[in-house]
């Protein structure tokens, strides 16, 4: 049985569709008490006064923490660092007395009843020394400044564009996005004999939030345990450890008692976000399609004691064929909470103004938006000049064109109808890396046929359970049913954060790796019965299958790996390794993509319906077509979310998120979201890794808004460029 | 390490916490008696005092469906329900959906469609589903995204639990 490339159902699915799959905020304890958040109603200066009298006067409210009374933390920024924390100072919850964002978390009340906790926090008074506060990108445009050097500029690209043929230049706008998982973001610790914790968290990296809240508390990690089996939903923003769980472990810490704290819905807005973002490009071309320059520069904002800051620009500089090109990245600081990683972080911005400048350029070329792409096709990384591992994104135009019939377009906006509705059709090229990360693994295969397969890896939605199923049990040739899967513990083998769209070409290389070492065993042992048919093999010579050793050369020559291992007195065999990838720098690794895109437009009310959706993807090769399907699908409802419907609406005067909800803060529900089909490009690779996994996760998401944008333009012949078109845009 | 000192608290006369109320639940067709407080949700009730988690907390306002029951047969956001308005009312949860083990076709459906992924909502899009069928409104594709819209999916499965419900449709339509 083969069940790498199927469409396997997930493992967990059954626990899912039952409810029976328990997340962090459902974890309890005998002596379990509920926590509630009291959050800065200004954004910039210090807490002058707390009084918790009021609150703690209410029955069954146990304590108020602040930070006044709070246990001991670091006083070191190494205290609070985590493997993905930017540049600066990170945010210490209830630390001092200093506000540095609105909606920052100052105390917590802890009661024997959640409702007693939430009713307590109302009641807790505070007075603030307010100093003026700046949350405006627009306003701190010109204080903008580099971060990093950006990379080496291609030639001269003022030159080129002075001397171009045709020119295209505008700006483009991203505001600032929430992730808003459909859990809230939650932890449960226990507080056990001796003082030890198990953090029951909402996250996307147990072993990351367990050196974090070791650091914090200057806790041996033998005595924190982080969990995180099953995860509702994160995207991004459980890569970092969340203010939650160190106010969880506050409370448990103080009242030696069982903590739980969720999250509200608005409070969730004081978490990371897509940081609203300016992108200038600019690309010169000669009458034929090539282009001579492109110049992408976009100023972010950031935090005042982080800088955030990822690639917008160099996709630019990578993707299309182009002898100058120029590229910067600056950031602004404002007075609101550091930005955080959200579905191809940077590419999803980035790509969005270069796709749409692409589509610019093509109207005023007079080209069809897909031959434009073709003639500024490039073979090789443009940044570092090396060739793909693999690029198959011709066959993406290819296939996705034709499964959409985009040859039935007519160029001219305006010049496609169906009854009132104005058609629009728009495409856009998507890119994205294919990054990979040491991972441990341990494998335990028992006589009976059993195989348990665990990392410290999470899984949030994205399918990681039923992939590690996958390859583990063709690479051990057992029948998926009898192999476990373990993972979301921070007990368990080295994983790093789950993010990137890294997650599952590491975790299976970490499990044929492993799985060989095994193999070896099982061959030494069945090697040693007598008159083995197996005699004289080498470990490359046989395979694991159908729960036997079997010669490559001849299927006949087999061991049932029961016998080999009874023969040798061996009930289980553990391995367990850590996996490293080789380094090669003679290749650039990335995934690629073709999104088109139909929407129709009402002329008299301007509302706009994205009715069609084709995603052609080149991501190597497709662990389970099923979930991963699912994961281009899903980023395509972000793209069309990010397009037409996502906008963080901040009230300046006083620094605050006005629409802190999932109602006004408007992601894509059901009726928005019509036909999307995925297409999988072959794309065979050898030189990425052995399997030739290259991860979905981001992939799908990113040039999704520009084909939207671009087919509105189609539609309507008015370009959108700040995010999203909402209808007053159109009308207006 | 940074240790605040100042743990004096002044208490003033205490603010009691609201009587309770004993109210009957019928939760799954079991009779389920407990003493609530007037402020306690059917949702926090089912999830903090029956630990019934599969019915999911997502934004406590009734704006994202995650916490769909049915009662009566109907689908109900049980995050504005206060738990004593339902005295004496049949609920059924995700939990009580599949009997003796065996899916409902909903569940299967969704399984077989891979219509979710985190799995947060699924209980509520499954419940909410299963009064959807019980209406019989929804006819066709369309009907059938609208009527749904009140069940958000972060993960964007939309398409997959459109065709999910279809198949469920087709399975108990073919069956009564």
């Amino acid at each position: 049985m083969t069940y790498i490339g199927t469409p396997t159902p997930r493992v967990d699915g059954r626990a899912k569709v039952t409810g029976s799959a328990q997340y962090a905020g459902e974890f309890t304890a005998p002596d379990l008490v509920y926590g509630s958040v009291v959050t800065s109603t200004i954004a910039k200066g210090r807490i002058a006064r707390i009084d918790a009298s009021q609150a703690l006067a209410v029955e069954g409210v146990l304590d108020v923490l602040t930070h006044e009374n709070r246990p001991k933390m670091a006083s070191g920024d190494k205290g609070y660092n985590d493997e993905v924390a930017p540049t600066g100072s990170p945010f210490r919850p209830l630390f001092d007395d200093k506000i540095k964002f609105n909606g920052q978390p100052i105390a917590l009340v802890l009661a024997e009843e959640w409702e007693i906790s939430r009713f307590a926090a109302t009641l807790v008074q505070v007075d603030y020394d307010a100093e003026t506060h700046s949350t405006d990108l627009h306003t701190r445009i010109d204080k903008a400044y580099m971060v990093e050097k950006p990379d080496k500029p291609r030639g001269n690209a003022a030159k080129a564009h002075a001397a171009a043929a045709v020119r295209h230049e505008a700006e483009y706008y991203i505001p600032i996005e929430h992730h808003n998982p459909m859990e809230l973001f939650a932890s449960t610790v226990t507080w056990n004999d001796g003082g030890k914790l198990t953090v029951f968290d909402k996250t996307q990296g147990v072993q990351n939030v367990q050196r974090y809240i070791c650091g914090i508390f200057g806790l041996k990690p033998d005595d924190v345990r982080v969990m995180s089996p099953f995860v509702g939903g994160a995207f991004g923003s459980g890569l970092r450890p969340q203010y939650q769980v160190v106010l969880a472990v506050q409370g448990a810490l103080q009242l030696k008692r069982a903590v739980r704290l969720v999250l509200t819905r608005d409070q969730m807005y004081g978490l990371g976000y897509r940081p609203a973002t300016i992108e200038r490009v600019a690309i010169a071309a000669r009458n034929d399609g090539t282009l001579d320059a492109i110049t992408h520069e976009a100023i972010a904002m950031t935090s005042q004691y982080e800088e955030f800051s990822r690639n917008d620009t160099s996709w630019s500089a990578l993707l299309y064929k182009s002898a100058n090109a120029k590229y910067e990245h600056k950031l602004a600081r404002l007075d609101v909470p550091t930005p955080s990683d959200m579905r191809a972080p940077g590419a999803a911005t980035g790509v969005y103004a270069l796709e749409c400048a692409m589509d610019e350029l093509a109207v005023a070329l007079k080209l069809d938006p897909v031959e434009l792409r073709l003639r500024c096709y490039s073979d090789r990384d443009q940044n570092n000049d090396l060739p793909y591992t693999s690029k198959q994104l011709k066959e993406c135009y290819r296939k996705g064109a034709e499964a959409f019939g985009w040859a039935k377009r007519t160029p001219e906006p305006r010049s496609m109808r169906d009854g009132t509705d104005l058609v629009g059709w728009g495409m856009a090229t998507g890119v994205w890396e294919a990054l990979q990360m040491p991972m441990g693994n341990r494998i335990v295969l028992t006589a009976n046929g059993h195989a348990e397969v665990s990392c410290a890896t999470s899984d949030i939605g994205t399918g990681t359970y039923t992939i590690m199923a996958q390859v583990a049990s063709d690479a051990l040739g057992l029948p998926i049913d009898n192999v476990t899967v373990k993972l979301g513990d921070s007990s368990l083998p080295h994983s790093q954060v789950e993010g990137g769209s890294w997650t599952a070409a590491s975790v299976a290389y970490a499990i044929t790796t492993t799985a060989d070492e095994i193999r070896r065993e099982l061959l030494a042992l069945a090697q040693k019965m007598p008159g083995s048919p197996l005699a004289g093999l080498k470990h490359d010579d046989v395979v694991l299958s159908d729960g036997m050793i079997v010669a490559k050369a001849a299927a006949s020559r087999s061991v049932p790996l029961a016998d080999a291992m009874r023969h040798g007195g061996v009930e289980r065999i553990e391995r367990e390794k850590l996996s490293e990838f080789k380094e090669d720098n003679k290749h650039a690794r990335n995934t690629h993509s073709a999104i088109f895109v139909e929407v129709k437009v009402d002329e008299q009310l301007g509302v706009i319906r994205v009715t069609r959706a084709v995603n052609a993807v080149a991501a190597g090769r497709i662990i389970n077509t099923k979930t991963a399907a699912s994961q281009i699908m899903g980023s395509v409802v972000w793209g069309i979310g990010m397009a037409l419907h996502e906008e963080t609406l901040v009230d300046h005067a006083f620094g605050r998120v006005m629409n802190a909800n999932i109602a006004e803060y408007h992601v894509p529900v059901n009726a928005d979201v019509h036909d999307i089909k995925v297409i999988f490009v072959e794309e065979p690779d050898s030189t990425v890794n052995p399997l030739g996994i290259k991860g979905v996760g981001e992939i799908g998401i990113v040039g999704v808004a520009a084909a939207v944008a671009n087919a509105v333009y189609h539609a309507t012949g008015k370009r959108v460029r700040d995010l999203p078109i909402t209808i007053d845009k159109i009308l207006g | 390490m940074d240790d605040p000192t100042s743990r004096s608290r002044f208490r003033p006369e205490a603010t009691s916490k609201p009587r309770e109320i004993s109210v009957t639940l019928h939760v799954n067709g079991e009779q389920r008696t407990l003493a609530v407080a007037p402020w306690t949700t059917l949702l926090d009730a089912l999830r903090d005092r029956l630990h019934l988690n599969g019915t999911k907390k997502g934004c406590d306002h009734g704006q994202c469906g995650a916490c769909t029951v049915l009662i009566e047969g109907r689908r109900v956001n049980a995050c504005l329900t206060l738990a004593v308005m339902k005295d004496g009312a049949h609920i059924t949860t995700i939990e009580g959906l599949s009997a003796d083990g065996a899916l409902h076709p909903l569940q299967q459906a969704f399984i077989d469609h891979d219509a979710f992924q985190c799995g947060y909502c699924t209980p509520g899009q499954i419940c909410s589903a299963a009064g959807l069928l019980a209406e019989g409104k929804a006819k066709t594709a369309d009907e059938i995204r609208e009527l749904m819209s009140g069940n958000i999916c972060r993960c964007g499965a939309y398409p997959n639990i459109v065709a999910a419900i279809q198949q469920a449709m087709g399975a108990m339509g073919s069956k009564s």
